[in-house]
């Protein structure tokens, strides 16, 4: 068994190198081919595209504009997505294809491509198309970026998942689960009775029934569909902060409309606490409300880092191939497989991972919601 | 499209993503889960209590049942006691009437026969006396037919009564 298993292993070492060699030296005669079309074009002045891993990982990890699935050669597969901007009282909505991936300017606005606080953003420019306008105020982007569209996926499976478990409840009551109802009704089960029901209470639990799962598998599918590399998966969407923001601010808000009166009293009178701790100095009270702000800031950047980190390690393996393939290709040959390997073990993770960070979320919220009624048992 | 600056544009496409995927699940999805889910625990629960409930009963039910056989079996026994007594005793009772029957009629026997046997016996005595008086006169007319020997006769039995 023992030795099968080490057969096995020794074999895909082997064919692996042999895989990431012919890869790189494919992707180098690319990279090499379309940097000299590149400088025949736009006579770029570097003779040689270098590899950037950090360009390369950031690209992966922030939003944009249009849905870059993949390259052949020069042809790159991109999925246009649509830009609504709104500027001076007005909505300007085109296609992202408009852009030309970033080159060219329309209807007075481009993407920004200089360094700056602006990197990325849509911008005005001066009606000669080039130069920028750096006076005028940037417009609102309601664009459907890749972020917003795999939301969108995500959410579309979500709603599809859930509408076909219900209808199977509704068909076949008091029978035991079957098929995808029964991959979900342990989840289910486990956001109510491990979830809800410890943190906040049995008599109070139910209402806050519907924002946890919505909560839990929000988080979880886009987990998932994050860890997917291929379309429409692999986009970062629990990994930005403006998503992981809107979720912590929901739980803020319902945790404030659900307080009971001892919930700001102890804010400012903590009590089972010296005295000394407030009177002078209002030492405690002064954390307390601070604390009341921390808790959504830490819910908010704790899932953001979580996923983004996850993703940041898994290219950062991806990039290790690259960084070593430009410097020697038989040199890759060697580090890919255990580069490879690496990554993979992280992908486990980040599976973990997002099954953890969507618990995590999730109770911390129902814990938040079940202290904001404190009672008066103290 | 920075790291850690959130775009309003995305807050706002999550706000209402969110609230209406929240929405939608609520109305049509959560509340009849959560729902089914809930009444088929106490269906469950209903069921387990009732399958005791029956047991119970059922268990109750067979010691009730065994109580009344113990009864029942005591009632046979007593009453055949009871019956074997009354054989007993009822053997017991026509024995001594029988024997006392038995001796009665023995009793009545034996007298009858010793009443008999007397009239036979003074029958007998009555015969015998009338025979031996025939016997006698016939022997005494033989005897005494001349006169002379009535004489001797007379002589003689005057003679032993006077030695009498």
């Amino acid at each position: 068994m023992s030795l099968k298993i080490r057969r096995f292993l020794i074999f895909a070492v082997i064919v692996s190198s042999i895989v990431f060699t012919a890869f790189i030296n494919v992707n180098s005669k690319n990279n090499s081919s379309s940097a000299q079309k590149s400088e025949a074009t736009a006579s770029k002045s570097a003779p040689v595209e270098k590899f950037k891993p950090g360009e390369m990982i950031m690209e992966h990890i922030l939003d944009s504009h249009e849905w870059h699935i993949t390259q052949f050669g020069d042809y790159p597969v991109i999925v246009p997505l649509p830009v609504i901007l709104y500027d001076q009282g007005k909505f300007v909505c085109f296609m992202s294809s408009k852009f030309e991936h970033g080159h060219a300017s329309y209807l007075g606005y481009k993407i920004e491509e200089a360094a700056g606080p602006n990197n990325g953003k849509i911008v005005k420019v001066l009606p000669d198309g080039k130069t920028t306008d750096a006076t005028a105020s940037l417009p609102v982007d309601f664009s459907i970026t890749k972020t917003v569209c795999a939301m969108f996926v995500s959410l579309i499976i979500l709603c599809w998942i859930f509408l076909s478990v219900a209808k199977a409840y509704r068909r076949r009551p008091n029978q035991a689960p079957k098929g995808l109802q029964s991959l979900m009704e342990p989840i289910i089960l486990f956001v109510r009775d491990d979830i809800a029901i410890p943190s906040i209470g049995e008599e109070r639990y139910a209402r806050f029934m519907p924002f946890l799962l919505s909560i839990f598998f929000f988080i979880l599918t886009n987990n998932l569909m994050g860890v997917i590399p291929i379309f429409p998966g692999g986009a970062n969407v629990t990994g930005n902060i403006a998503v992981t923001m809107t979720l912590a601010v929901f739980t803020f808000i319902i945790t404030t409309f659900s307080t009971d009166k001892n919930y700001w009293r102890h804010l400012v009178d903590m009590p089972g606490v010296p005295i000394w701790l407030k009177l002078p100095v209002p030492l405690m009270p002064f954390v307390e409300i601070f604390g009341v702000f921390i808790k959504p800031v830490v819910l908010m950047i704790r899932l953001f880092a979580n996923i983004t980190g996850g993703h940041i390690v898994i290219l950062g393996f991806v990039c290790l191939i690259f960084i070593f393939g430009e410097k020697n290709v038989w040199l890759t040959s060697v580090v890919g497989p255990f580069s490879f390997a690496f990554m993979l073990f992280v992908y486990l993770l980040e599976l973990l991972v997002a099954f953890l960070q969507a618990y995590v979320f999730t109770l911390l919220s129902a814990l938040y919601f079940g202290m904001a009624k404190v009672g008066d048992h103290h | 499209m920075g790291l850690i600056t959130p775009n309003p544009g995305l807050l706002f496409w999550t706000v209402l993503a969110f609230s209406s995927v929240m929405w939608i699940l609520w109305k049509f999805a959560y509340r009849p889960i959560l729902s089914a889910l809930k009444e088929r625990e106490d269906f469950i629960a209903h069921a387990l209590n009732a399958a005791d409930e029956a047991r119970a009963q059922m268990s109750q039910l067979q010691s009730e049942n065994e109580k009344l056989l113990a009864v029942a079996r005591e009632e046979r026994d007593q009453i055949l006691r009871q019956a074997r007594e009354m054989r007993d005793t009822v053997i017991e009772e026509a024995r001594k009437k029988a024997t006392e029957e038995a001796n009665r009629i023995v009793e009545n026997a034996r007298m009858l026969i010793q009443n008999e046997r007397k009239a036979a016996v003074s029958e007998v005595k009555e015969q015998i006396g009338r025979l031996s008086i025939e016997i006698a006169e016939k022997v005494l007319q033989e005897e005494l037919k001349d006169k002379e020997k009535q004489n001797s006769m007379i002589d003689k039995q005057l003679e032993n009564i006077r030695f009498n």
